[in-house]
This record gives structure tokens, sequence and C-alpha cells, in this order.
């Protein structure tokens, strides 16, 4: 019974099946996490955490987080499971290459946690395995090379297999614009994987070629390491690196953020018994955001000393990429106004969402332009910008989501009151671990520090703020638990749930609960009518579903 | 599964079956992938020093044979495509046999222009030309490899040609596709590698 749901081709059962690997991976990564807060806290005084040690733990932490945890929990899980019942498909239009992405996926996460036991240790170079670094490090970082590579063969396949299926098996009726947010984003996240992770699979390739067949593309001439000139042709750039991992890297950002948007869009709309403000606005914006976001890379790089003309060029393009994502966070405030909003779990996630995201990206801005990213470059205010924009950011909205449609996929739903303490007490730890990292990194903290700055004078007065964000991360996983119990014991006695328990009005509602092995709906549906037809005057209730035809119907 | 529609027959709006539209997907995916190797290979080329005559240090007359070889290979590949779509068994296993034939021959001179380089002591290592085109030509023989795995699946496997034929024919011509992509990478990967 149980394998046979690990080689089913059934779309549902593969995003349930990405779905608790991802989740497997989040909370290894915050395993990690939690041991390197433990050091911070406590420099000196944990004496089994070597500096190689916390330099593995840091680089697995990232690699984990962005590639095993978040994107495949927001575009293997949600968007298995969702786009196909959101356009009214039987299924993905291609059910084994589904399977396959899974298996690269899961094959390049034990590969992944295998690097731990590697010779030399775990890779220790960092999420973004910057040569030459990463060149002399231990054999784990070829096990990194190697995880990414089936990664990325594994986000290829997911990818044209989404972007194909939304092309072709729209139902009838459904056209373009009346599809709903969700599937938007993830038919622009599609396209950002599809064109931006090659570039990765090449670094990779190359960086493979250096540390096992012995060539220089990242080594310069006359390289010296410990005292000792290094042994290679040379004649390498490693700038080179820089540009083809963040030429991936920051449509990566994209895709951890337009999945997120996507189901911020379903749960406010949802909750607010109101259409989508702006809805076609917020279409043409992410179209934008998709495009620009293959030209900013390089303002992750200002300090390579690349020159000022092109400094100018990446800091320009990342100011105009603000304005898209301005736009659609600024629509998903609005379309509060004048709402009758209902506070359960999945919209309190969503609420908080939004100001979260804001931080995030408003911190976002200094690190755009070249004058002032220049005193905050490689500093905990990164960090804290970042994860500003991914932890309440994104996986809030992920938390949403499994909030959302947990009723669907179960036929129960997820215990309230469970998750509004999951929900409570996440936001208060959250921001007590990551708005600390903005003010020591104003203060110039760097990251990366394995005693938390202790060696430096200057990170003085702001030390003691490395406690506190420790006993906020042992707060954050305190308040995990709440999650974790509620997700399981919500499974076998939740309350239980119709078919669309929240009076919603997306193809996704109209399946039997929970939808059909192999085929989803009971009959083929037929859209007729725009995605968040909420509150229509004249209609006999307040939602109308896509599939009906008649407004005076009712349901 | 075999409910999915537009797997065989297009969709009216968009022109287009499904396993079509994968595949220039896939392929645009693997544009990027060469067009980051070939960025590379400009970015090395400009930074360097120092650079060596590439037709002076690598085989120009059998690698112009290598592209005559699977530019026919291509030519026979289409004509098996056509023969399936007529029906004609034993004329779509000639010409994929044959398919499969250049594809092997490339490979064959592609070892011999390795082990001659080899054998001179020019490896990977040697210097920053040799390693991109090591990675480069490795990486497209890879491909090839994975080419001929398919057309030879297809050449042994006819189940499907009495079954569904339609379903069969559309397999060689997707098969196809991928075959003429490998193919075009190779007409840039010879003037830039052994040419420029």
């Amino acid at each position: 019974m149980f394998f046979r749901h690990l080689f089913s081709t059934d779309h549902k059962v593969i995003g349930l099946l990405y779905g608790f690997t991802s989740l497997f991976f989040l909370l290894v990564g915050f395993v990690l996490v939690v041991i390197m807060r433990w050091q911070l806290a406590y420099p000196g005084r944990t004496p089994w955490i070597a500096p190689e040690m916390y330099n593995g733990l840091g680089a697995l932490h990232g690699t984990i987080m962005v590639f095993l945890g978040v994107v495949p929990l927001a575009v293997g899980a949600f968007g298995n499971y969702v786009v196909p019942l959101q356009i009214g498909a039987p299924d993905m239009a291609f059910p084994r290459i589904n399977l396959a992405s899974y298996w690269f996926y899961a094959v390049g996460g034990i590969i992944m946690l295998a690097s731990f036991f590697a010779p030399g240790g775990a890779p220790m170079s960092g999420w973004t395995s910057y040569p030459p670094l990463a060149n002399f490090a231990p054999s784990g970082q070829t096990f990194w090379l190697f995880g990414m590579l089936c990664l990325i063969f594994s986000s290829l396949l997911g990818a044209l297999n989404f972007i194909t299926t939304i092309i072709q098996l729209r139902a009838p009726g459904l056209t373009w614009f009346r599809l709903p947010f969700f599937v938007w984003a993830q038919f622009i996240t599609a396209f950002l994987l599809l064109l931006a992770f090659p570039a990765l699979q090449a670094a990779a390739v190359l960086q493979g070629m250096d540390r096992i067949a012995g060539t220089s593309f990242f080594l310069p001439s006359g390289l010296v390491v410990s005292g000792e000139r290094v042994g290679v042709a040379g004649d390498g750039n490693v700038l080179l690196w820089q540009h083809l991992f963040w030429f991936l890297g920051h449509p990566e950002v994209y895709v951890l953020v337009l999945p997120a948007m996507g189901i911020i869009a379903e749960v406010i709309t949802t909750n607010i018994r109101k259409p989508l403000w702006g809805y076609r606005l917020m279409v043409y914006a992410l179209f934008v955001l998709g495009f620009l976001s293959f030209i900013v890379w390089a303002h992750h790089m200002f300090l390579t000393g690349m020159g000022t003309t092109i400094s100018a060029f990446f800091q320009a393009t990342t100011m105009i990429i603000s304005i898209p994502s301005v736009i659609i966070l600024s629509a998903l405030i609005l379309a509060l106004y004048g709402g009758s909003i209902r506070f359960n779990t999945p919209m309190l996630f969503a609420l908080a969402f939004m100001p979260m995201f804001g931080l995030g990206g408003l911190t976002g801005l200094p690190l755009g332009l070249a004058a002032t990213d220049i005193p905050l470059h490689d500093t905990n205010y990164v960090v804290g910008h970042f994860h500003y924009l991914v932890a309440p950011g994104t996986i809030f909205a992920l938390f949403a989501g499994i909030y959302h449609w947990f009723p669907k996929i179960t036929g129960r739903f997820m215990n309230e009151t469970l998750g509004k303490i999951h929900f409570a007490g996440s936001l208060v730890a959250m921001n007590l671990i990551f708005f600390p990292m903005l003010i020591q990194g104003l203060t110039g903290v760097n990251r990366r520090l394995w005693d938390g700055g202790a060696s430096y004078q200057f990170a003085e007065p702001v030390l003691f703020l490395n406690t506190t964000m420790s006993h906020a991360a042992f707060l954050l996983g305190f308040f995990q638990l709440f999650f974790i119990v509620n997700l399981f014991v919500s499974l076998r006695s939740g309350r239980t749930a119709t078919a669309n328990p929240w009076e919603a009005t997306t193809l996704e509602w109209a399946t039997p609960t929970p939808p059909i092995p192999h085929g989803n709906f009971a009959q083929p549906p037929r859209a007729y009518r725009d995605p968040y037809e909420y509150s229509v005057p004249g209609a006999r209730t307040d939602f109308l579903p896509q599939n009906v035809a008649d407004e005076r119907a009712g349901t | 599964m075999d409910a999915l529609p537009y797997t065989t027959t297009a969709r009216p709006d968009t022109g287009l079956t499904s396993p079509k539209l994968g595949i220039w997907l896939f392929l645009a995916s693997e544009v990027m992938l060469f067009g980051s190797l070939f960025s590379a290979y400009v970015l090395l080329r400009t930074g360097a020093p120092f650079w060596p005559d590439q037709s002076e240090t690598l085989n120009v007359p059998l690698a112009a044979l290598n592209t005559v070889i699977l530019i026919s290979s291509s030519v026979t590949m289409v004509l098996a495509w056509a023969a399936a779509a007529a029906g004609n068994l034993s004329r779509y296993r000639l010409f994929m046999g044959l398919t499969l034939l250049g594809g092997a021959l490339f490979l064959v001179v592609k070892a011999i222009e390795y082990s001659d380089k080899f054998s001179h002591g020019l490896y990977p290592s040697t210097n920053n030309f040799l390693a991109i085109y090591f990675t480069m030509t490795g990486l497209h023989a890879i491909h090839v490899i994975a080419g001929m795995v398919v057309n030879a699946y297809l050449l042994g496997v006819t189940r499907m040609w009495r079954e569904d034929h339609l379903r069969f024919t559309n397999r060689v011509e997707i098969a196809g596709i991928y075959w003429h992509f490998v193919d075009v990478v190779w007409i840039f990967l010879f003037p830039v590698l052994y040419l420029l």
C-alpha cells in the first residue's frame, strides 16, 4: 500500500510526497540552524561545534531550506496538488515525468544529507559555494555539486510539466484571464525554473571539472593557498562562478516569492468575500517581475569590483523590479478594504504575510543600491533582510496554504485553536529572531561568523542580541510543535469538511473531498466566469463558483 | 492517465500536442545550459592573456567529418519519421538504424580525437581552452548518447507501432526534434572550438 503510493503517477499523491518530504527537509534545515544559534548564543561553551562544523551547518542550512524545503513545498507540493485542480484537469500533462521529477528531488536530497558523512565533512563554502574556496573544500562539496545536478534536473522536469499542463489542460471555458492568480504565479515560476536553473547546472559542471579533472575554470594564475602556490594551469575567472550562480540565484528569489503571493491571493479572496483587487494588473506585474528577474543578478556582486557602469545598470533594474512587487503587495492590501473578513488561521497567516513581506522588501532597497550596499554587504543585515522575505514571508504563506487546502486534501479541518497558537507564537518568535539581525548588521557585524562577532570590539554593544535571537529560535521551534501535533491529529480526528467548506469559487472546490484518485472530478468541469466572483449583486449566495452557469441558480 | 487529452491530437486553440510543447520547453532549457557554457567560453577567452591556436591544437578534418556524419543522421531521422508516418515498417527500421549508426560513428570519431589528445599529454587540466573543449564536447557527447538510447528504444519496441500508430509516430517526431537539437549544438561547437 505504502510502496504503491511511492510510485503513483497521480498528481495528488506526488504532491503529497513532495509535501511530506519537503516538510521533513524544512525541519532538518531548522534543526541545523538551531544548533548554529546555540553556538552563537554561547560561543566557546559548545566545544563539540568546531568552526568547520559550523560552516558545514551554515552551508547546508541554506541549501536545504531553499532547494529542498521551500521551493519543493511551494512548487512541487502546492503546485502539483492544486494547479491541475484549479484548471479543471484530470492530472498533470506528463504523469510519469512528474513522478521522475519527485524521485530526482528525493535522490538529490539524499545526496545532500549524505554529504555530512563525506570524508572531510559537509560542504562548508556557504549555500553559494563561491570559488576558489569551494574548489579546495573537502569532498562534501562534490556531493553538493552532484546533489544540485539532481535537484536541477528535477526542477527542469517539473517546470516543463507545469507549463505544458497550464497551456494544454485548462478546462473548457477557462480562458487565460479566468485563471486563478495562484495558477498564474505557478506559470511564471515554472518559466523561471526552466530558464534560470540551467546556468547553475553549467556552473556545477564547471566546478565539478575543477574539483575532479583538475581544470582551472575558477582559479586565477598564481593562486597561493596555505602558503603554497596551487599547481593548476590558471587563467580562470572567479567571477564567472558568481555570474552563473546569481543568474540562477536571483530568479530563484522570485521562485520563492511568486507561489507564496499566489497562495496569499487565494486565501485572501476566500476570506474577504470580494474579488481580488486589480487582478489583471497583478497578472501583468507577474510578467514584468518574471522578465526583470533575469537582469538584476549582479546586484549581489557590487563589491566584486566589476565596475561602476555595470553597477549602475544593475541598480537601475533592481529599483525597477521593486515596482511590480509593490503593485502586487498593494493590490493584496487594497483588496481588504470593504471586505467582510473572516479571521481564521489561514487568513491570519495571510494577513501577517503582508507587513512581514513588506518589511523584507523595504530592507532590500538599500542593498540594491551600490553606495548603500557597500557597508551592508555580507553583514547580518543581509541575513535579516532575506529571512524576512522567506520566513515570515514565504513560509507563512505556505502555512496559510496548508491550513487553507487541508480540508480539501483530507476531508477534515485543522484545529483552529492550535493553529492560532502556532500563528501567534511563530509571528512573535520570528520577529525576535530577524529584527535584531538588522540592528547587528547596521552595526557592522558580519554574517557567517562562528563566534557571532565576539572577536570584534565594535560588535560589543550588540552582542547581547545573539542570546535573544537564539532563545527566540528555540521558542520558534517550540511553537512548531503545535503545528506538527495539529497536522497529525487533525488527519485522524479533525472536524469533517464538505466539498467546499470555505464557500470558495475556484475549481479545486468543485471536486469531491478528497478529489477522486486519477481523474479528480466527478464530471469534467466547465468554467463560466471569472475566478473570484464573491458577493455578486443579485446572486443568491455570496459566492459564485466558476463552474456554475446560472447565477440565480444558487448553490 | 490514458484519459489525458491532447497526447496525440492537437488542442484546437493552441494547435499543439502536449508532448510537442514539452520537448520544445525542454530544449529551451537546454539552450540556456549550452548558452551558459558558451558565455563561459567567451568570458574565459577574452580574459585570458594567452589563448592557444585552436585549429592547430585540434583536428579540424576529423571534426568536419563528424559534422557531416551528424547532419546526415539528422536527415535519416527525418526519413525514419516519414516512413513511420507512411506506415512502412521496414523502411522505418532502415532509416532509424542508419540514424543510430550515425550517432555511433560520431562517438567513435570523438573517441579517436580524445585518445589522440590524451596520448599527446593534452588533458582538461592542461589549459583553459582544452578544459572548456573537453567539458563542452563531453556534455554534447552525453546528449548524443541520450538521444541514441531513445532512438534504440524506438527501434526495438514496436508494439505501439501496431496498437497506437499515431502516438508512435509522434514519439519518433519528438525524438527527432531532440536529435536535431543535438545536431544544432554541434554546428555551434564546431566553428567555436575548432575554427575561430
